[in-house]
């Protein structure tokens, strides 16, 4: 029975290893957008990188914080300076694991997002809903949701008046290959 | 035997899976931090104006940005309340400062002590950064041209006196350090050529400057700057109203968005560096201090990036 055993897990572990294929970002898009009174705020930023093991599911990212591009250069000095702390805390990541995901199903699917996001040097677990799509060898994810500002201890002083949600929208795109 | 197997191959299981799943998740991040490339990162934000007190800082516009710097003197605080302790006389430049790329920068304003028009360039020559490329500090180098339109006519300062005698030259290298994200400290030596000067006056005026900031809340600092001028005359030898001082300003920042109000006490009320270095009158640690302020506004003309 044993050796039965060991049969099986050889299999698996074999499986496991023909299997285990790791994506890597080939194009990753992380943009958020906030509306307030005064202006609305949008800033994108294409310089993040991501890997998916597609045998454990498991997902990581990695955002550097300066490498968001706002419309005024004020607003992103601001922005690094004052609200995210860049020199603090250059980069802004999650790592966690993807339920729901189908390797074997082409076209579109609802998958969710669960595990650790870090901003501002803080960490929290969060579950993020999303979809990912299988494009030839290329798996497009695609996933929108909500950051609360104070969430991530990120202060907006008094003196800015309205000028800044307590909310911003984030828009993330990642287009993954396999890792060569 | 038959109740023992499940849980043997359950051990496997675990064995072959458990082990990968929990190293898996800090071992992406720990890969993916491994595999990004080193490189320069670039201090920012070194100080939060174009201006530290009266005279320049390390920082341009960026590209395509365009302020309007509204800069104010008051009177000396040692007028008291018949003078509403300076309030009631005020020296005012209007400038603008334009980002032509994200390294240079060109100015012009009009003072209203002296009746001075004046033009200046400012590039940011190295930057201080660490990571790939190391350096300890920022330098930009700063020249300017000061016209001054008073007296209105020439023949009323001597009879040989040219419309070129009117202008000043300014070299100033700007050298900052920010130390940390809270303070920054900044040398300033200046070179201040007269074309025409008083006989007890030097054409050429060297001058070393040292400020710097600190920071309290992201959006509020306080700033000081001080230039020393190593070829002033002599006060021994002149009268009282001819007597020269080192420039001396202490200041607060305070930052609103496309904002940035600078409350400052100080013993100029020149606003360009011939007035403020060279032709300071007022001794700030007699107590002839005047509060003024530098209010700019920032207007994105084009589009970052």
């Amino acid at each position: 029975m044993s050796l039965s055993a060991l049969f099986f897990s050889v299999i698996v572990l074999s499986f496991n290893s023909l299997l285990a294929q790791k994506f890597v970002a080939e194009k990753s898009s992380v943009s958020f957008y906030s509306s307030a009174p005064f202006e609305n705020i949008d800033a994108k930023n294409t310089k993040s990188s991501a890997v998916f093991d597609s045998s454990s599911d498991e997902i990581a990212f990695s955002i550097p914080i300066k490498e968001f591009q706002f419309p005024k250069s004020l607003m992103q000095e601001h922005f690094n300076e004052k609200y995210l702390e860049s020199e603090k805390y250059p980069k802004s990541t999650f790592s966690g694991k993807i339920i729901g995901f189908k390797g074997n199903v082409s076209g579109v699917q609802s998958v969710t997002a669960v595990g650790k996001l870090m901003i501002h040097g803080i960490t929290r677990d969060v579950t993020i809903p999303g979809t990912i799509e299988r494009l030839g060898e290329a798996l497009i994810m695609k996933s929108q949701f909500i950051v609360k500002l104070e969430d991530y201890k990120i202060k907006i002083p008094q003196l800015m008046w309205k000028n800044i949600a307590e909310q911003v929208e984030v828009t993330v795109e990642f287009t993954f290959k396999p890792k060569q | 035997m038959k109740t023992r197997s499940p849980q043997l191959m359950r051990i496997f299981l675990l064995m072959f899976f458990l082990p990968g799943t929990i190293l898996a998740q800090d071992d992406l991040l720990a890969e993916l931090e491994r595999e990004s490339t080193p490189e320069t990162e670039y201090t920012f934000a070194t100080f939060k104006s174009t201006r530290l007190g009266n005279g320049h800082t390390i920082e341009t516009k960026a590209a395509g940005a365009l302020e309007f710097i509204f800069g104010h003197r008051f009177g000396s605080m040692r007028g008291g309340a018949y003078e509403m302790f300076g309030l009631d006389q005020a020296f005012v430049r209007l400038g603008l400062d334009y980002g032509i790329t994200d390294k240079l920068s060109v100015g012009i304003g009009r003072n209203s002590f002296d009746k001075t028009m004046d033009g200046n360039l400012k590039y940011k020559a190295l930057r201080q950064s660490k990571g790939v490329k190391n350096f300890p500090v920022s330098v930009t180098a700063f020249g300017s041209l000061a016209y001054k339109l008073s007296p209105k006519s020439n023949s009323s300062v001597s009879p040989d006196f040219q419309n070129t005698d009117r202008i000043t030259y300014i070299g100033q290298l700007l050298i900052a350090r920010k130390f940390s994200p809270g303070l920054s400290l900044q040398l300033m030596p200046t070179i201040v050529h007269k074309n025409y000067v008083e006989s007890y006056e030097d054409n050429d005026q060297f001058a070393l400057g040292m400020g710097g900031r600190i920071k309290l809340t992201p959006s509020i600092a306080l700033t000081t700057e001080y230039y020393f001028n190593f070829n002033a005359p002599d006060n021994d030898t002149l009268l009282e109203d001819l007597k020269r001082y080192n420039s001396f300003t202490l200041g607060i920042d305070i930052e609103t968005g496309g904002h940035v109000f600078q409350l400052l006490l100080t013993n100029a009320i020149g606003l360009n560096e011939r007035a403020f270095i060279t032709e300071t009158q007022d001794n700030f640690f007699d107590g002839d201090i005047h509060l003024g302020f530098n209010v700019t506004r920032t207007f994105q003309l084009k589009k970052n990036k």
